[in-house]
């Protein structure tokens, strides 16, 4: 499915996974805010290209294994 | 939990659910022609009852369900005229029928039906009185389904209140040897949450009434990784009928985007509360006449359930009982509820209440809900009590959890019915910043199990 700028591949939480620690908006800023009680809003749209590298960063970290890129 | 306070008078009493025991009753006029397409009600008995719709009587009503062979042409067909016919699903909603029918028939495995009977919302009645009354039209649904999906199963998840009535109307139909498809019951969890699909197919494979974080479709992946079709209950009762009478006969009520009649459950300040059976688009005044009308002023109504929608009493009387109807006050059915709201009673206080239920309803899984939820209920009940509440706070909150927070809807569906809130009670809201509340009468006009207010 295309995202509304049209990047097909997405970001996704697992929103049982996640406990909130947040180092996925440390790392993605640019897509990734943390809500009143910490847990990520992913901003939509879909994932640009430029920032699919940040993104993969991002998953990488995630020490829940919450989060995804969904293509 | 207190049925009693919903049913007190009402037409289709639940008393009927406890009553088990039950004679066999002949019609006495023999098999009935066919009913016209417009007589209501389809669904439910004609009259009063509190009994049980037996095979016997349930056949000479509706006759018998078309003859199948499991053809792939008769599926193909059947699922054509489900989508003429416009069927959207009852549960809430609203998804069409046949979309589903379809996507779980192509999977081309062995494929399972569940009928979701669960209904946790504490007021909300009409599927319990469904089971109860009609249990056989539902399981007539049940195997229709189950044999437009290739399924050779079907699970019935009913409210453990009738579940009971369920299970004797299986026995009657093995006894009858009246389906080649295998019936099972299993009594639902008793929580707000539990009727969501994936909670549901989560309770019967492993006890857990919680919604699971699904990244495949239930149609693709559900219960014990079989395509999975979950569909409540009243959809399966107007798909047993759609198989017996067809698209044109489902079509002769309701609106043209909105086709067929819908069961309503009418609670709170109307004369008659309990469970009627209407016509989609029936003017709301009309709707609410079927109950006896108000049984005191009004000042406004929840729509749709408790993550439906505040309305204007008065702006929504004269607008269509549809989706599309209630649009312009920021409506739709859902699941069928209407509570109406005494003047003397204050909207705010109403919301504050089935809030902090709602989110003690939640499955606790997912931080956004446990936490968000939580505290917009906190800033309602300082605003309901008039303790001074932050609206820039809660309308933050409501920003941040209004979509797609949680892995169910359920932050989804309680914020919405809190964004109506603030809308239709902003008089009020005013009122309480002044230090004053015009409600007179004693809060819990929409009722909420008493452990959720402490």
């Amino acid at each position: 499915m295309k995202g509304r700028t049209g990047h097909r591949a997405r970001l996704a939480v697992d929103m049982i996974a996640c406990d909130g620690r947040g180092l996925c908006a440390e790392v993605l800023p640019e897509l990734i805010t943390l809500d009143d009680w910490g847990f990520p809003i992913i901003a939509r749209g879909g994932l640009p290209p430029e920032l699919q590298g940040q993104a993969g960063e991002a998953v990488r970290l995630c020490p829940k294994l919450a989060l995804r890129i969904e293509r | 939990m207190d049925w009693g306070a919903i049913d007190s008078g009402g037409q289709r009493s639940a008393a009927g659910w406890q009553r088990r025991e039950s004679r066999h009753r002949q019609d006495p006029a023999g098999p009935r022609p066919a009913r016209p397409p417009g007589q209501l009600p389809r669904l439910l008995p004609d009259g009063f009852t509190d009994e049980p719709t037996h095979l016997g009587e349930h056949l000479a009503r509706h006759g018998p369900l078309p003859a199948w062979g499991g053809a792939l042409r008769w599926r193909e067909e059947l699922i054509a005229e489900v989508e003429l016919a416009g069927l959207a699903g009852r549960g809430g909603a609203g998804f069409p029928t046949a979309k589903k029918l379809a996507a779980v028939a192509s999977s081309g495995r062995r494929a399972v039906v569940v009928a979701n009977g669960t209904e946790g919302e504490p007021i909300s009645a009409k599927d319990k009185v469904l089971l109860a009354q009609a249990p056989h039209l539902v399981l007539d649904g049940a195997v229709v389904a189950a044999a437009l999906v290739g399924a050779n199963e079907a699970i019935i998840v009913a409210h453990s209140a009738v579940s009971d009535i369920v299970k004797a109307a299986v026995v009657e139909r093995r006894r009858a040897r009246a389906d080649r498809i295998r019936l099972r019951v299993v009594p639902a969890a008793d929580q707000f949450v539990a009727g969501e699909s994936s909670a549901v197919v989560h309770w019967i494979e492993r006890g857990i009434p919680k919604p699971m974080a699904t990244r495949q479709r239930l149609s693709v992946s559900g219960l014990n990784g079989r395509p999975t079709l979950v569909q409540n209950v009243e959809t399966l009762a107007h798909l047993a009928l759609i198989a017996r009478h067809g698209a044109d006969w489902f079509r002769a009520v309701g609106t043209a985007r909105e086709p067929g009649s819908m069961l309503v459950t009418l609670a709170g300040a109307v004369r008659w509360p309990g469970v009627y059976e209407i016509a989609i688009g029936t003017p709301v005044r009309e709707v609410l006449g079927r109950a006896g009308g108000p049984s005191v002023p009004l000042s406004a109504l929840l729509i749709g359930g408790y993550f439906g929608s505040w309305v204007d009493a008065e702006a929504a009387a004269a607008l269509p009982f549809s989706t599309e109807g209630l649009a312009p006050v920021g409506g739709n059915v859902g699941a069928g509820l209407v509570a109406a709201l005494p003047a003397s009673a204050c909207g705010l206080v109403e919301t504050a209440r089935v809030t902090r239920y709602l989110a003690g309803e939640s499955a606790g899984q997912c931080g956004p809900c446990v936490f968000g939820l939580d505290a917009v209920a906190g800033q309602l009940e300082r605003l309901a009590d008039g303790r001074g509440a932050s609206l820039g706070l809660l309308h933050r909150w409501i920003g941040q959890l209004r979509s797609g927070r949680g892995a169910c809807k359920h932050p989804d569906g309680t914020i919405g019915m809190v964004r109506s809130a603030l809308e239709v009670f902003s008089a009020e809201i005013d009122l309480h910043a002044e230090g004053w509340c015009t409600g007179t009468t004693e809060a819990g006009v929409i009722p909420v199990p008493a452990w959720s207010q402490s």
